[in-house]
């Protein structure tokens, strides 16, 4: 088999259907339509407007990543698609179409996980003529960034995810660390947002009413970081308890008939999600004796976390590593390239009947 | 040669060849596998039919009504291999696959989950154009209502009230359907090519709105 696999990936784990394809690790098409705007009314996403969305998507971003790569099907060396984790409704969707495009065409299909695929988004190139990160990119990578080096820590954090892998091999060995035992950080974005009555999405609307507030002005709980949780939550996350306290400080705030210091609440709410964020990660890194950290998922977006992480990276001599921002949220381009990882070593398709399995482990890579 | 994929119920998957040969029809009962299953049924379909998927001139899907998880699951595929060929999809409700080729009418029944049903009443084809000679258009199913929602305690007296109607249901006969065969869904897209009647609408039944109602705003967590 080729060092250099041709490989489709479709994504539709959550509120993106995304289809992208490349040439071993490098990017020729990342194409994603995206459902959020339905889901802005409700506050956050719900599973069956995402599904309908997806049926909707899944077949013109098909054609729109194909006509971008300007390749043709009969080329392609395989087809990878999210097998988990995820919402089961919207991975049936991305399931069903890569089953049926499989069989059409003749070709191999991988079921991949998603946060491997995370993990994967970092390996990928753009092609030498173009960058292929969104214009006004803050994370646009100069062309050459070096190769991802392992082992990694990795930190994952989305509007589903919060979690910490010790990466060893892509497709090897991938370890869970910890992970939220209740809501995910971007969640917790949106929930508190909703609490300050902003808008959906939470992050860049915390992002922008914190650039007046002062993160220190109100002391909230940094989850899972006291003594006794050293043990069994030493890398878990916990972010239930901290969305609990923004609401006790709002509710106060309004009972004396005070305004809600929205620009503090904002500024202290995000430093405290950064700071568990990162004191965890580095703390991983610490403990594995890993000095490489990889950031990734749509929470990267958020220029605290990302500007936390360099500069407690720098000081403890961990090197950071933060794929564009148009790979880090979710996208059918690192599936692929998790299905090019899994292809050039030689690695047997998935069997036919493989199911979406909403917590797939990262000990699954291929379904 | 046309590829017929249904899961409006279980998951059912045929190849037809014409308006009237079933080559092959593969049937998964269960209604909670459709994702794992799809597959290796249209794999097997073909085999059995001894078709390559390049002998395929089109794909039919079941539109429903069904269960939404599993009715997404064979729509997608559908789609996904007639691009894979660049051939076209014909949609089709689900319930004509069940009415094709009944003498008189029929309310075809499907589980819609929550103690409701889904239905769809039939009229016989038009004695008109059997009269002048039948052709395709007289052995396509006349939809006369639905597909629609009725609570399954109130089914009993709906349709008894449809069937004493004089007119297109006068006397309907009852098909409770636990399966959608694929077979007679393929049968019914060709016939609907050759009438030139085949929709390319391709949107699933859902009958319902997405299970969701607007927050009144977030909870007070202090007493």
């Amino acid at each position: 088999m080729t060092a250099e696999p041709l490989v489709l990936g479709i994504e539709t784990s959550c509120d993106e259907t995304g289809v992208g394809i490349v040439r071993g690790r490098t990017l020729l098409a990342n194409v994603i339509a995206s459902s959020m705007d339905e889901h802005a009314r409700y506050g956050g996403v719900v599973p069956e407007v995402a599904a309908r969305a997806h049926l909707d998507a899944i077949e013109p971003t098909l054609h729109a990543a194909l006509a971008e790569a300007g390749v043709t099907l009969d080329e392609l060396d395989a087809i990878a698609v999210t097998s988990g984790p995820g919402l089961a409704g919207a991975l049936m969707v991305g399931i069903g179409a890569a089953k049926g495009l499989a069989l059409a065409t003749g070709k191999p299909l991988y079921g991949v996980n998603h946060l491997v695929g995370h993990v994967g988004a970092d390996l990928l190139r753009p092609p030498a003529a173009a960058d292929g990160t969104a214009p006004g990119d803050p994370t646009a990578a100069s062309a050459d960034r070096g190769e991802l080096e392992l082992p990694t820590i990795a930190l994952l954090v989305s509007g589903g995810h919060t979690s910490l892998l010790l990466v060893r091999d892509l497709i090897d060995d991938v370890e869970l660390l910890g992970e939220t035992i209740d809501d995910a950080a971007g969640e917790a974005f949106d929930k508190v947002a909703r609490l300050l009555g902003l808008p959906y999405p939470g992050g860049p609307q915390i992002d922008r009413a914190a650039a007046d507030g002062d993160p220190r002005a109100i002391r909230f709980p940094r989850g899972l970081t006291a003594p006794k949780d050293r043990d069994r939550h030493r890398f878990d996350f916990s972010f239930s308890g901290l969305k609990t306290a923004v609401a006790r400080t709002v509710e106060a705030a309004r009972d004396r008939g005070d305004d809600v210091p929205v620009g503090d609440v904002a500024a202290s709410f995000r430093e405290a999600v950064a700071d568990v964020l990162i004191t965890k990660a580095l703390d991983a890194c610490a403990e594995h004796g890993v000095p490489r950290l990889l950031l990734g998922g749509g929470v990267v977006a958020n220029a605290r976390i990302r500007g936390l992480a360099e500069e407690r990276c720098a000081a403890a001599g961990v090197t950071l590593r933060i794929p564009p921002l148009s790979l880090c949220t979710d996208n059918g381009a690192m599936i692929a390239g998790v299905g090019a990882a899994l292809v050039a070593a030689g690695r047997a398709p998935s069997p036919l009947d493989f199911a979406a399995d909403s917590t797939l482990p990262v000990t699954s890579v291929r379904a | 040669m046309l590829l017929a994929i249904d899961t409006s119920a279980g998951t059912s998957v045929a190849v037809v060849d014409g308006p009237d040969r079933v080559l092959a029809q593969l049937d998964e009962p269960d209604t909670r596998s459709h994702a794992e299953r799809i597959g290796t049924l249209i794999a097997a379909a073909l085999a059995d039919a001894g078709v390559t998927p390049r002998e395929i001139d089109a794909v039919a899907a079941g539109l429903g009504p069904g269960p939404f998880t599993g009715l997404r699951v064979g729509i997608a595929a559908a789609r996904a291999f007639a691009l894979g060929i660049g051939r076209p999809v014909v949609g089709v409700p689900a319930h004509e696959a069940v009415a094709l080729d009944r003498p008189g009418p029929v309310l075809v029944v499907t589980d819609a989950r929550r103690r409701e049903l889904a239905w769809s009443g039939f009229g016989t084809a038009s004695d008109s154009a059997l009269a002048s000679g039948g052709g395709v258009d007289a052995r396509l199913p006349r939809l006369v209502r639905g597909p629609e929602l009725v609570l399954a305690a109130d089914a009993d007296a709906l349709f008894a009230a449809l069937a004493a109607e004089s007119g297109p249901l006068a006397g309907a006969e009852r098909i409770d359907a636990p399966v959608i065969p694929a077979g007679p869904l393929g049968l019914l897209a060709e016939r609907h090519r050759t009438a030139g009647s085949a929709s390319s609408v391709l949107e699933p039944l859902y009958l319902r709105a997405p299970d969701v109602t607007l927050s009144a705003g977030p909870k007070r967590v202090t007493a």
